[in-house]
């Protein structure tokens, strides 16, 4: 336990000492914000048509506007989570092998659990921190919107976005943990990302057994459950077990350098 | 305090070190020699636990390395070819965070930190980040970051490589000043480090041990004694009489040196006790100029060589 906690803390330190914090957060909250004001125009200016409409032709649909930018807003949200985990995650144990610290960490008397979850949980807690100042755009739709969001739209969002991320970050540092070189894992993750996240488009067009497998097994499918404010148990649990999973192999990655190095 | 029996590591077909065994006494310094790519570093990870090994055992403090790592891995102070530096990290965090890896108790990490720094002569950049510093420096970081938990046993590979000869002489300084308190592994290829600073010396080529005694020992052993190299100005066949009634002089050797008149002369001895005395009296009471009389050793150098390159003969014998 005191070892991964050390480990998470230098973890952490790693990411806020470094550039690497600040330029993915800059990147992430620079053109969240950019999309978060495209969808709230766009959307003001359908509303308004919509209104308009209505008034000529009377009648019209009722729509819920503010619900409609939360989840396009956290599709967007999720896109980008997709394009920076492979930099948080890129250098965790590449980096590490590089600069022979690894050695370090596998002659101290801490156990490899330790330092595959401490690394899981500084990547994992990174993101949480970059996540805070999306809040306030929330806060304007809050504060101005009428009607106002619902907490039921803008909760399962942000799990969906952090089980999303954990899920990624698992992935990433798995493998980070196979390779020295952080450019060939930053590039493997993102094509590994991307397979995951659009494996529902190749089942479109298929029918029967292995569609349907592959439309369950896409991450923006189980994404998606929550961005529309439902907590859905089977992507829950989906999500909780596909990190947990990459978590083991991690573990499993980390035990194999002890025999495999040549 | 390190037992080691018969350790093997294969890799694939080649077997790196070949049942390697050998025992390091507490307080002891053993310095482990041997050309680049002998096994040193492989015997050495498998001790700390980073390789398992093929074949054998090896305890440290009575702990199995295989099979209580953990305990191992407490006990042991470890020092790899490259510091295993986070160059990011100020070196006083950088050593913090290594006493807490190694789980010291919170209570004494802060004292442990300094006297480590303190040690390895850090303390004027304790706040400075490891990046910044030259590659003596690193090095010492790499040394503090073996001794911040106190260790029993410390295992350097190679810790005076890419160091200028004051910072080398510095290194060896402290190691020197470890040894009883701590039992110390060194690996090296420099020679003259191992007579320097180690109580016992391992020679180690393709992943065998040819040889192991103290430095001292090594040296006459494979010497059979002394020689004696004399500079002097004299008639050959009148110095040659006049040495071979000295006692204890065996073989002479008489080769003039240029046209300056002078002999170079190499006396082996017959016995090991030290005749230099009356070589010099035996020259001079003869009425010859004495320039220069001095003992010729072996060096470490020369015995290193032998042994490696007998071996490598041995080995293409049987190829043939």
């Amino acid at each position: 336990m005191r070892g991964l906690w050390a480990i998470y803390r230098r973890e952490m330190s790693h990411y806020f000492v470094s550039p690497i914090a600040y330029v993915v957060g800059g990147v992430f909250l620079g053109v969240g914000g950019f999309f978060f004001n495209g969808i709230l125009s766009f959307m003001m200016r359908e509303a308004m048509q919509m209104g308009f409409e209505a008034a000529q032709f009377g009648g019209g649909h009722n729509l819920d506007v503010t619900s409609m930018v939360a989840q396009n807003f956290f599709s967007v949200l999720g896109s980008l989570t997709l394009f920076l985990v492979p930099m948080l995650t890129m250098g965790v144990y590449a980096e590490e092998k590089k600069r022979g610290t690894i050695e370090l960490l596998m002659t101290s008397p801490i156990r490899d659990t330790s330092i595959v979850l401490g690394k899981f949980l500084a990547t994992l807690s990174v993101y949480a921190i970059l996540l805070v100042p999306t809040l306030c755009y929330q806060g304007f739709l809050f504060y101005y919107s009428d009607p106002r969001p619902s907490w039921t739209i803008l909760l399962p969002g942000y799990l969906g976005v952090l089980l999303l991320a954990g899920a990624l970050i698992s992935l990433g540092q798995f493998v980070s943990s196979l390779t020295e070189n952080q450019i060939v894992a930053a590039v493997l993750t993102f094509g590994l990302f991307l397979i995951l996240w659009v494996l529902d488009l190749g089942a479109q067009n298929t029918t029967g057994g292995l569609g349907g497998l592959l439309k369950q097994l896409s991450l923006v499918q189980r994404y998606n459950s929550f961005t529309m404010g439902v907590i859905d148990s089977a992507s829950l649990i989906y999500l909780l077990s596909f990190a947990c999973f990459m978590v083991f192999l991690t573990m499993r990655s980390i035990e194999s350098m002890r025999w495999r190095r040549a | 305090m390190i037992e080691v029996d018969s350790l093997t590591k294969v890799y694939g077909e080649t077997s790196a070190v070949d049942h390697v065994s050998f025992d390091v006494k507490k307080g002891e310094i053993l310095g482990f020699l041997g050309p680049n790519g002998a096994g040193k570093t492989t015997t050495m990870r498998m001790l700390t636990g980073y390789l398992p090994a093929t074949s054998g055992k090896a305890r440290i403090d009575g702990f199995d390395v295989a099979d209580q790592s953990m305990e191992v891995r407490k006990r042991i102070g470890y020092l790899p070819e490259v510091p295993p530096l986070y160059t990011d990290m100020r070196v006083d965090s950088y050593l913090d965070f290594v006493a807490r890896i190694k789980g010291v108790p919170s209570a004494q990490r802060g004292e442990r930190v300094t006297r480590a720094m303190e040690m390895a002569h850090l303390l004027d950049r304790r706040k400075e980040l490891i990046h910044r510093l030259s590659r003596g420096y690193r090095q010492r970081v790499g040394l503090a970051q073996a001794l911040v938990h106190d260790p029993g046993v410390l295992i350097l590979d190679e810790p005076t490589v890419g160091l200028d000869p004051k910072q080398i002489i510095e290194v060896r300084r402290l190691i020197k000043s470890l040894a009883g308190a701590h039992t110390i592994l060194l690996s090296t290829h420099i020679l003259p480090e191992v007579s320097m600073t180690c109580d016992r010396v391992l020679i180690i080529n393709h992943g065998k041990i040819v040889a192991e005694d103290t430095p001292e020992n090594l040296t006459t052993k494979l010497r059979g004694g002394e020689r004696l190299r004399l500079l002097v100005r004299a008639e050959e066949a009148a110095l040659r009489a006049a040495l071979q009634e000295v006692e204890g002089v065996g073989d002479v050797t008489v080769n003039p040196v240029g046209t300056s008149g002078q002999l170079a002369v190499a006396i082996e001895l017959a016995s090991i006790s030290d005749i230099r005395n009356r070589i010099a009296a035996c020259v001079v009471g003869k009425g010859f100029d004495l320039y220069e009389l001095r003992s010729d050793r072996m060096s470490l150098e020369e015995i290193f060589l032998q042994l490696t390159t007998e071996e490598a003969e041995e080995g293409a014998r049987r190829e043939a």
